[in-house]
């Protein structure tokens, strides 16, 4: 565990992976969501297109993140996102990354995702603010 | 003071940075260059047209993006827009296909026929396109990184109903440069990722004369946030980028200039679209015949095809979806378009329903056949503004052009990531105009309906894991049925031609001709040229 962990929240930036999984090529959304988060003073790393579970969870564990976010728009949330979950798991960083999906969501995937591990879910169009508290809180409760 | 306090109207200022004043008088044309450049309808520069009697010679054709599941359920969607009257096909194919895998590669699961239709042998081709009048209908395939292999499927099939090639028509996207820079469907890296189109392009100008084997697109660096006048201007410098391709190879530009069409996204701004095509028309019949020395008027010819774009539509009350598509594809026809293509209502979260792809072709066949939109050639001519505006957007379409070209060309900035981050910066500052109300979005950020019907869940296209399967043992048993040890002789054929810097086009035919997968014949090409790195910038 880095030396920056040991910190308080206060003293250190949280840091987030945006990641692209699946083959979805659509990362206007993602790429935003980076901006917004940055310029609401996370560090932000995103991983590009294309990357599977597995790249997700080993980046998420070589940089040390609080949280990850994942950018779905092709429908293929439930797949992708238990496949995410078992590779966070296999990482051994599922009880200490908190996790989030963003994209065009449906209403009743909620919970499915939710009881996969989401910490929560941004549909489309969902307030920057409210993105970037949702992220702080889940980490802080996930360090309480 | 400012300009609220003394009571004067804001100032309205184009997404391309073009302020519009309250009125306009023959004196601003001058100032902004005058009506030289207008031109007859048919005649260079084309900027009222590229025919002289436009849609009263030939109304625009109407061709929706389709395409889900299998070729099975495909082939049905397909014949019912068709029943419906729409005259062409655009195809729709799902990710894996897009990103050169097939249905059973490990990175495909849960995606197979989500966003399209799965494709992985030639039997998947024949059967989507079984019974369908290939010379009637002319056909569109989406299909970029992928496709040398899909072309050579459509190729072969084709063939083989015993469409000649020498005659056959229709159209492939085949536009891999904006792939990187939206819409993401690489594979290969970028210099070995042009050589294919060149390959494509080359192979079609000597084999398949008729056939269009590039569409440019600016839709999808617009839908990336690019404004209307860098989409204009990034989209020509992508096609000087393949036209100079193509040069190299020895062929001459009237061989295959007329092979390059064009896509274009509508949305925002009505007067902004008219402008940005009108000026845009004008600019590639220049770049054509002044800077290229074309003499054949086809080959500067801007064909396009121009439609609603999704980026304009809204999850919120969908509904409203179906007016913006109204005005899309009334600025498209406002603008001269050959092929008109709407997103659906529904298109800004799903697989447009079989009702809202129906509403699409409705609206377009509303305004061709009840409004009147097809009497005349390009009615907006001559207009004080509308000539002044597209003199003023060819000069800001020409400034970023050479600006592109000073920094090392298009190819250069697109393989070092800065056009992307460019195009992202536009996307974030507008979604922040958005979000803060001053750019609007009616039932999003303003004139928001408080009934709980116009916030109801939506419907979504339903994803069945059965197809899937069924798409599987299908790949399953062309495997089996197959000569495994001439497919794999095909393959070595397609690993030799790329290595050796020859035109791969024939020895993908002649693979993907006895079934050999898409994903063995870009796996071939893979093993070859390697795979893109994405600059990952944002």
């Amino acid at each position: 565990m880095s030396v920056d962990r040991a910190r308080s929240r206060e003293e250190r930036r949280l840091k987030v992976l945006v990641a692209k999984p699946g083959l979805d090529g659509h990362d206007v959304g993602a790429k935003i969501v980076c901006r917004a988060l940055r310029d609401a003073g996370f560090e932000v790393i995103y991983t590009g297109l294309r990357q599977s579970p597995r790249a997700i969870a080993t980046a998420a564990l070589q940089e040390d993140v609080d949280a990850v976010g994942l950018s779905i728009l092709s429908g293929a949330h439930l797949p992708l996102c238990q496949a995410v979950a078992a590779a966070l798991a296999e990482a051994g960083i599922e009880e200490r990354v908190r996790w989030f999906v963003g994209g065009t969501i449906p209403e009743r995937d909620h919970a499915p995702l939710r009881a996969l591990g989401a910490s929560d879910i941004f549909p489309t169009g969902t307030d920057f603010a409210e993105i970037a508290t949702a992220i702080r809180r889940a980490v802080e409760e996930g360090q309480s | 003071m400012s300009r609220k306090e003394q009571g004067e109207p804001r100032p309205v200022v184009w997404e391309s940075g073009i302020e519009i004043q309250p009125v306009y008088d023959a004196a601003d044309v001058q100032v902004s260059g005058g009506l030289d450049a207008v031109g007859e309808p048919g005649r260079f520069p084309f900027t009222r047209g590229i025919h002289p009697r436009m849609y009263r010679q030939r109304p625009w054709t109407m061709r929706q993006y389709s395409g889900f599941g299998t070729a099975a359920e495909t082939h049905e969607r397909f014949l019912y827009l068709i029943r419906n009257g729409q005259t062409g096909l655009n195809v729709a194919f799902d990710l894996p296909t897009q990103c050169g895998l097939d249905s059973d590669d490990p990175l495909a699961t849960g995606e197979v026929g989500r966003v399209g239709m799965a494709v992985d042998s030639l039997a998947d081709m024949e059967e989507a396109f079984a019974d369908i009048d290939l010379n009637r209908i002319t056909v569109s395939l989406t299909i970029n990184g992928a496709a040398a292999a899909i072309m050579a499927m459509y190729f072969a099939m084709a063939r083989k109903r015993g469409y000649p090639l020498s005659e056959l028509r229709g159209t492939a996207q085949n536009d891999i440069l904006k792939e990187f820079i939206g819409r993401g469907t690489w594979i290969y890296p970028v210099a070995e990722s042009v050589r294919l189109v060149g390959d494509t392009m080359e192979f079609c100008a000597r084999h398949v004369p008729r056939y269009s084997p590039v569409s440019v697109c600016g839709y999808h660096i617009r839908e990336s946030g690019a404004t209307p006048a860098e989409e204009m201007a990034y989209g020509l410098a992508i096609a000087r980028a393949y036209i100079d391709h193509a040069l190299e190879r020895g062929l001459a530009v009237d061989e295959f200039a007329k092979g390059i069409s064009f896509n274009f996204d509508i949305h925002g701004n009505l007067w902004e679209q008219v402008a940005k095509f009108r000026a845009g028309r004008r600019l590639w019949a220049r770049i054509l015949k002044e800077e290229y020395g074309a003499e054949n008027p086809r080959s500067m010819q801007m064909r396009m095809i121009a439609g609603g774009g999704g980026g304009g539509l809204t999850i919120e009350e969908p509904e409203n979806n179906i007016t913006r598509g109204a005005t899309y594809a009334m600025a498209s026809a406002l603008s001269g378009t050959q092929t008109m293509a709407l997103c659906s209502y529904d298109e800004a979260y799903t697989i447009p329903s079989e009702h809202a792809a129906l509403l699409s072709l409705r609206t377009m066949q509303i305004l061709m056949l009840e409004t009147g939109l097809c009497d005349t050639v390009d009615p907006l001519a001559g207009s004080w503004f509308v000539e002044t505006t597209t003199n003023q957007m060819e000069r800001k379409i020409l400034e970023i052009m050479e600006r592109v070209e000073e920094e090392g060309g298009i190819v250069q900035a697109v393989a070092e990531g800065r056009v992307q981050a460019e195009v992202n910066r536009h996307a974030y500052l507008r979604e922040q105009q958005i979000r803060a109300g001053e750019v609007k979005k009616v039932g999003v950020n303003c004139c928001k309906s408080d009934d709980a019907a116009a916030t109801r869940e939506v419907e979504f296209h339903p994803y069945r894991a059965e197809e899937a399967e069924k798409q599987i043992a299908r790949l399953e048993k062309v495997r089996t049925e197959r000569d495994a040890g001439e497919v794999a002789a095909a393959l070595e054929q397609v690993r030799r031609a790329a290595a050796a810097g020859e035109n791969v086009m024939p020895s993908i035919i002649d693979a993907v001709e006895i079934y050999a997968t898409v994903g063995e014949v870009c796996g071939a090409l893979r093993s070859v040229f390697g795979d893109y790195q994405e600059p990952v910038r944002f």
